[in-house]
């Protein structure tokens, strides 16, 4: 592995070098839940995306913004709530909190940019953190994926109060989730590793009603 | 169900989103090696619960999980305003009282305890109870 020592930080590949086999956070349920093949009349389509690189970036937003500019070519969202997705809409940064952001790049490249972004901070007050472990993304789409969401989140999903490029932390089938629309027709849901069993069971129950296939 | 609107997300949310963390601006004491036991025990276990205006410590637990406070009514379940943590509120008991007091309503003053109450709550639950009959 190839580690590297930025000041006091030491940084670390989670990804190991060998071909190991790897399991998403959804693989059991996969296993032992049911999993509905996706039929032509079914109206949400639900899809992991899973091993993708997630990032918490910490600290005072122009700083951030500069460096994520050079380093990733993504203006940092300033405003609350924001979400900026880059040309190929693979990369993405998420408003957290004011001071929090979530970056998600294709899976693997996430070392890479945290070392980046490192070299480019320098000396600045910030903190990264490799979330990619802890969570899976999981994409609704289809003419029904907004019903679904109505079913499972107490936030209001009108394309009104929800525009593409919009991204919230909320309630989601009783426990919490990120819920973000990066285009028209699809919505992402972040769910922590140890809930996804869980959000994933309940998606297949609230999408029963519209014929919810899984594409795997 | 309260609708709450977070000062950082700068959006009204459900309240399930949210943690109430108890009063809201209390104040350790500067030098708690020299303070009495009596500031410190009033510092660590006692506080207020007012009939009226209470400001509250608050977490948007769900959300940006960021402290901020809120000015309530613990009568009418109304809430006043929310605001950042560090600023100061702009609704206060007194300055509600003094408002409408000019205007010539009665209010339940805040910032009394309920333990031992008052006898003017006699006088203030009369003058409700008038206002529904």
């Amino acid at each position: 592995m190839s580690d590297t020592t930025y000041g006091n930080v030491a940084t670390f590949d989670t990804r190991p070098d060998m071909a190991i086999p790897r399991e998403s956070p959804l693989s059991v349920a996969y296993h032992r839940g049911s999993v509905p093949a996706p039929s032509r009349d079914g109206q949400v389509l639900l899809e992991e995306k899973p091993f993708l690189g997630h990032l918490i970036l910490r600290g005072g937003a122009i700083v951030l913004d500069e460096a994520l500019r050079e380093v990733l070519g993504i203006n940092l969202p300033g405003r609350p709530l924001g979400l900026a997705l880059d040309e190929s809409g693979e990369c993405s940064v998420q408003w957290m909190s004011p001071d929090e952001w979530l970056v998600i790049v294709p899976g693997g490249e996430e070392f890479e940019l945290e070392n980046r972004l490192r070299s480019k901070l320098g000396e600045a007050h910030f903190a990264i953190v490799n979330v990619s472990g802890g969570q899976t993304l999981v994409e609704l789409s289809g003419e029904k994926a907004r019903d679904v969401l109505m079913k499972s989140v107490p936030y209001d999903v009108h394309p009104q109060n929800f525009p593409v490029g919009k991204a919230v932390s909320t309630v989601f089938a009783k426990a919490s989730a990120i819920l973000r629309r990066p285009a028209e027709d699809r919505w992402e849901l972040v769910l922590r590793r140890s809930f996804a069993d869980y959000g994933y069971r309940w998606l297949l129950d609230a999408g029963e009603e519209f014929g919810i296939g899984v594409k795997r | 169900m309260f609708y709450i609107h977070c000062p950082y997300c700068d959006e009204h949310r459900e309240e399930e989103e949210f943690h109430p963390k108890g009063q809201a601006h209390i104040v350790r004491p500067a030098d708690p090696e020299n303070c009495t036991d009596e500031e410190w025990g009033d510092y660590l276990f006692f506080r207020d619960n007012p009939r009226g205006i209470h400001h509250e410590l608050w977490v948007h637990a769900l959300g940006c999980r960021k402290f901020f406070n809120i000015t309530r009514n613990t009568v009418t379940y109304e809430i006043y305003e929310t605001y950042k943590v560090g600023e100061q509120p702009s609704v206060t008991a007194e300055r509600l009282a003094a408002k409408e007091k000019q205007s010539g309503v009665q209010v339940a003053d805040g910032g009394w305890q309920t333990v031992g109450a008052r006898p003017e709550s006699l006088d203030l639950n009369a003058s409700n109870e008038e206002e529904r009959a």
